[in-house]
């Protein structure tokens, strides 16, 4: 019987697969998540983020081979401009301060990538000045990235499905909130009732994750 | 949906090659990214100024371009912010070394690219000021909300931060009336009817033939409440109340009145809204000096009207009355 072992590093073939997914993810979700959009919002996060990584997807090709810190620099400045709205500086804030800890590295440990992943969401919480509680992508990516971080000898898939199991929880977590940050706290006590859009997509950016290192491991 | 387009894809583009094309005297157009910008940027020795925004509320911002008020507008898709690397190309185009000068409104995607694109261009060693415009008296200002919104202040504040650059004024001396116009200047709106994104097909919100949304936003944003359908006078009257009483006045301050059609609403009901308005400025010991009169904010095909007042002073007229000559807006020249 042979043994698979369980990866122990985010290497920079996994991530390229990661943004992959991402598109795939965006694209067959997008009604999803204009639906919740369009109950407190504007409707249009899902065909922002599905344009958005699609259009991060056409840029893999000339990523490969190179370090994680440029493939998150590229895939921050895609979503920037093509995104718009208020995930779009969002998300992409969170990989532009995220791959300034991953310069030069073809992969991450686990550690590392709990370290990368939280100077992503520091950037992402000064960017949007949203704490948790207030209805917005923070309310997953918090827990998340808390329960990212590895105890001892932990395996990557371990972790990452631990954090996917901590912004689900913080997913649905906002159902029964009043949203305090951007255009549904116009909406006031009506935006209570419906999940935030922003932390549904959050959690799908993880589950691409968990998708992309399982076909390794 | 009935609308004058080819398809909504290419509504925003299609418009600004008009423009361009329109206006080849004043404007020139960039595209990906989009921007329109002075013919004559970057112009020597001057402060630039830029806004942008969503499109869908035209003339603003791309109207507005010109000698005496912005150096250059980025359009975002309709209701949608623009991206920061068409702030970024347009202050970098406009850049006359100077400084740069953001007028933003308060919207949480307007504020958050904008933000970026003035990391962007600080990182490549460029001046950049940002001011936030939150002018609607309609919303609740509170740390419960993402603040009030940005809306009819915000050409008041083009136009008189454009006059001063023009005449030489620092970036710092620019961003700093711009904070000025702001907290002197409130609006706010109401609606007649919702209206269409063209990439929806629908409209925004649902209003019966009988019934107005009071406070609503240039978005369709929902207001401070829905009621049954009034006069002129009486709808007039709920919009100048907030208004005057939001901030403090003293008997015979000069100020300056802007009512606007939100697209809709014909010129000779705007009107019927002015009258009643200069009325109750008068009752209430406001000396109206100034005026502006037409449809410079709007929402698309929405009916209705928003009353911005903004509190005058000797400064501020003279650089209201500065020339000015864009697609939209022209006096003095």
């Amino acid at each position: 019987m042979t043994h698979v072992m369980a990866a122990k590093s985010l290497t920079s073939e996994v991530v390229l697969r990661w943004l992959e997914n991402c598109a795939e993810t965006f694209v067959a979700h997008k009604d999803e998540l204009t639906q919740l959009d369009a109950a407190i919002g504007d409707a249009d996060h899902g065909a922002n983020m599905a344009r958005g990584f699609t259009a991060v997807k056409g840029k893999l090709g000339e990523l490969k081979g190179k370090d994680i810190g440029a493939i998150f620099k590229t895939t921050a400045m895609t979503l920037i401009s093509t995104v718009g709205g208020a995930s779009g500086p969002l998300y992409g804030t969170f990989f532009l301060q995220a791959a300034n800890g991953a310069n030069g590295k073809m992969e991450l440990t686990p550690t590392e990538l709990a370290t990368v992943f939280g100077a992503g969401l520091q950037g992402l919480m000064s960017r949007g000045k949203a704490a948790v509680g207030e209805k917005t992508m923070v309310d997953a990516l918090v827990p998340a990235m808390e329960a990212l971080k590895p105890a001892g000898d932990e395996s990557l898939g371990e972790v990452i499905g631990r954090a996917i199991a901590a912004a689900k929880k913080g997913r649905d977590s906002t159902l029964p909130l009043v949203a305090k940050k951007g255009r549904a706290s116009y909406l006031g006590e009506r935006s209570a009732g419906h999940l935030d859009p922003g932390a549904a997509s959050s959690v799908m950016l993880l589950e691409a994750l968990q998708k992309a290192e399982g076909a390794t491991s | 949906m009935k609308k004058l387009i080819n398809s909504p894809e290419n509504v925003v583009v299609e418009a600004l090659q008009g423009m361009a094309l329109a206006h080849a005297d004043l404007i020139k157009v960039e595209y990906n990214p989009n921007f329109i910008y002075r013919a004559d940027a970057p112009v020597k020795n001057k402060t630039a100024v830029i806004s942008g925004g969503g499109s869908g509320h035209e003339p603003m911002h791309g109207g507005f371009v010109g000698r005496g008020m912005l150096d250059a507008a980025c359009p975002g898709a309709v209701f949608t912010s623009p991206t920061p690397d068409q702030m970024l190309a347009a202050t970098k185009k406009v850049d006359s070394g100077k400084g740069t000068l953001h007028i933003v409104k308060n919207y949480t995607g307007d504020v958050m690219n904008f933000e970026l694109a003035a990391d962007m261009a600080r990182g490549e060693g460029l001046k950049v000021e940002a001011v936030v415009i939150d002018d609607d008296v309609a919303v609740k200002d509170s740390t419960w909300t993402a603040g009030r919104r940005g809306v009819g202040t915000t050409i008041l504040a083009e136009k008189i931060c454009g006059a001063a650059a023009e005449a030489g004024a620092s970036l710092e001396q620019v961003r700093d009336l711009c904070k000025k116009v702001n907290a002197q200047g409130r609006s706010m709106g109401m609606a007649l009817t919702s209206c269409t994104v063209p990439h929806v097909g629908k409209p925004t919100f649902a209003l019966p033939e009988d019934e107005m949304e009071v406070g609503v936003g240039i978005h369709g944003e929902p207001g401070r409440k829905r009621m049954k359908l009034k006069g002129a006078d009486e709808i007039t009257e709920l919009l100048m109340e907030p208004i005057i009483s939001d901030i403090p006045y003293k008997s015979g301050e000069e100020v300056l009145m802007f009512v606007n059609g939100l697209g809709g609403t014909p010129l000779i009901e705007l009107y019927i809204v002015y009258r009643k308005a200069a009325e109750i400025a008068k009752k209430a010991g406001l000396k109206v000096t100034r005026y502006l009169v037409g449809s410079y904010i709007t929402s698309l095909e929405m009916a209705g009207t928003s009353i911005t007042l903004l509190k005058l002073d000797g400064d501020l007229t003279k650089l209201w009355d500065a020339p000015v000559h864009t697609a939209a807006l022209r006096a003095g020249i």
